[in-house]
């Protein structure tokens, strides 16, 4: 009996729920509400780079900050006693399993005018400051819906690296900087790459945080693609167009860095 | 150096709950408003569990992640076979294709079965719900059971069917035990994000389909709901008993093995 057969019905599924699905998404970015083929949508997605611009300079400033939080934060997990780590790494996926939305709605009730925050400035007098609605809520709401991504990541490279390694570097006289910049790094680096595009890409595209927390003032890119198709500008073909440079814009961003990592591999060997 | 890790351990920790026990005391409060504290109450509580919009969309988010799994497990750990059975260049372009929806941004995914539905004119409910979720289930069915078939011996199969088993009764005998824990995780995998899904679920659900994220996200529009508090709660508490049962249940198994060996040294 040939196996293969098996596999028949998935590929049908594949073909009909995830090429053609795709397909569309071409075929409407090339097309006018007619049906007509236009270059109209690509060249208007133009129109909002400045967007596009922000939500790529957002994510990646959260990105940084998941990284240099998370790094040494995933070193010391990794160095304490077994039991210690099972119950660290338990704490950390905890908030994972609520609800992103829920998470952001945490951080609105703290950052808003009359929120807890504010009310903790208040009493020596400060304030209220400006929290809510800011890019900087927005940062802070991907970082903190996104870090255990990092950290995971991160935790699980560094177990693998035998703390004889980083003892010996230092008996041979390496400074605490060189023993970071010629062990640690390079051996975590696989942590670190997926570390970044499992923060990156979702931070990239969402849509929710900045609008629970940026308020109207600071959309990001799929807040403008989840505006042509459920919101009052209907423009199925213009959302089109957008979601297909963005997913052009991932695809390309992931496998220049998959590139990067296979050379990196290429070189060690 | 030792203080300094615990204070920003702490730190992180403070950083990562700081946020959800916020909203847990504030689940308690009389008030409505979020500005003062007013008395201890469960109201909330009461006011959640007689809301039958939230009990429905619960109903129906259990509902769409069995249905998901099932169809998912099933078509994923067939289609994993076929795969593992496939000439280099046609399994290289199969997994490449399988990987697109998990590297996809969700909202390109979202987007495009939402034209794919409006396309085919079926009207957005139950159907597109189910259909949205089994289709982003099936990879991470089908890479969990991969590396299962590739790692079982090619033989054993071959054996059973030597020594008298029908295909049939060989497949189910001594395949399926064998990939059974990739079968269980990446079922796991499919169920636990479809519970969690939010914006494929949110361009591809009708008006009368909504699973609990969606009804979370309305409920969070209006500002103000003290019963999302209520709810994140439970939820908190729920999830917190899962995983403490998980860790005791590892650190037995650990300790007798850990009994196990000593014995075996002695």
């Amino acid at each position: 009996m040939n196996q293969k057969i098996f596999s028949a019905p998935y590929l049908l599924w594949m073909l009909l729920f995830t090429i053609i699905p795709l397909g569309l998404v071409v075929f409407f970015a090339f097309t006018d509400s007619n049906g007509a083929f236009t270059l109209e949508n690509i060249s208007k997605v133009g129109d909002y780079a400045s967007t596009l611009f922000k939500s790529v300079w957002l994510a990646a400033v959260s990105t940084v900050i998941c990284l240099l939080i998370s790094y040494p934060f995933a070193y010391i997990i990794s160095r304490k006693k077994d039991h210690q780590k099972r119950i660290m790494v338990m704490l950390v996926m905890l908030p994972m399993w609520m609800n992103f939305l829920l998470r952001t709605y945490a951080w609105m009730t703290l950052l808003e005018k009359n929120g807890l925050i504010n009310k903790f400035f208040g009493l020596f007098g400060l304030g209220p400051f400006e929290m809510i609605n800011t890019q900087g809520a927005v940062v802070l709401g991907m970082v903190y819906n996104y870090i255990p991504f990092m950290i995971l990541p991160l935790y699980s490279v560094m177990l693998k690296i035998d703390p004889r390694v980083v003892e010996a570097a230092q008996d041979l006289g390496a400074t605490p900087s060189q023993v970071l910049m010629k062990v640690l790094l390079p051996l975590s680096w696989p942590g670190i790459s997926t570390g970044i595009t499992m923060v990156f890409v979702p931070a990239v595209s969402t849509f929710i945080i900045s609008r629970m927390l940026g308020g109207g003032a600071n959309l990001l890119i799929g807040d403008l693609i989840d505006l042509q198709f459920v919101g009052n500008s209907y423009n199925p073909n213009l959302g089109a167009a957008i979601s297909l440079v963005l997913m052009v814009i991932m695809l390309l961003c992931m496998s220049i860095f998959n590139q990067f990592e296979e050379n990196e591999e290429a070189a060690l060997l | 150096m030792k203080k300094l890790s615990k204070i920003y351990t702490g730190l992180v920790f403070l950083f990562l709950y700081a946020p959800i026990f916020v909203l847990i005391a504030y689940s308690f409060n009389e008030s409505k408003s979020r500005s003062k504290w007013t008395g201890f109450t469960f109201d909330w509580y009461v006011k959640l569990f007689n809301n039958d919009e939230i009990i429905q969309a619960l109903l129906n988010t259990l509902l769409i992640a069995v249905i998901s799994c099932i169809a998912a497990t099933v078509l994923g750990t067939a289609a994993a076979i076929g795969i593992d059975k496939m000439n280099k260049k046609l399994r290289g372009a199969v997994v490449n294709v399988t990987y697109l929806p998990i590297l996809n941004p969700e909202i390109v995914t979202g987007v495009s079965l939402m034209l794919l539905f409006t396309f085919l004119k079926i009207e957005f409910g139950y159907t597109t719900l189910i259909l949205a979720h089994i289709s982003f289930g099936v990879p991470y069915v089908i890479f969990n059971v991969l590396p299962k078939l590739k790692q079982m011996d090619k033989y054993i199969y071959d054996a059973a069917l030597d020594l008298g088993c029908s295909p049939f009764k060989a497949f189910w005998k001594v395949v399926v035990p064998e990939i059974s824990p990739g079968i269980v995780s990446g079922a796991l995998m499919a169920f636990t994000y479809s519970l969690d899904d939010f914006v494929i679920s949110y361009f591809t659900s009708g008006v009368e389909s909504q699973t609990l994220p969606i009804k979370i996200f309305s409920m969070t529009r209006r500002k103000v709901s003290p019963e999302v508090n209520a709810l994140s709660t439970i939820i908190f508490l729920v999830t917190l008993t899962v995983l403490l049962i998980i860790y005791l249940k590892d650190s037995k198994k650990e300790k007798m093995t850990k009994v196990k060996k000593r014995g075996e040294a002695i």
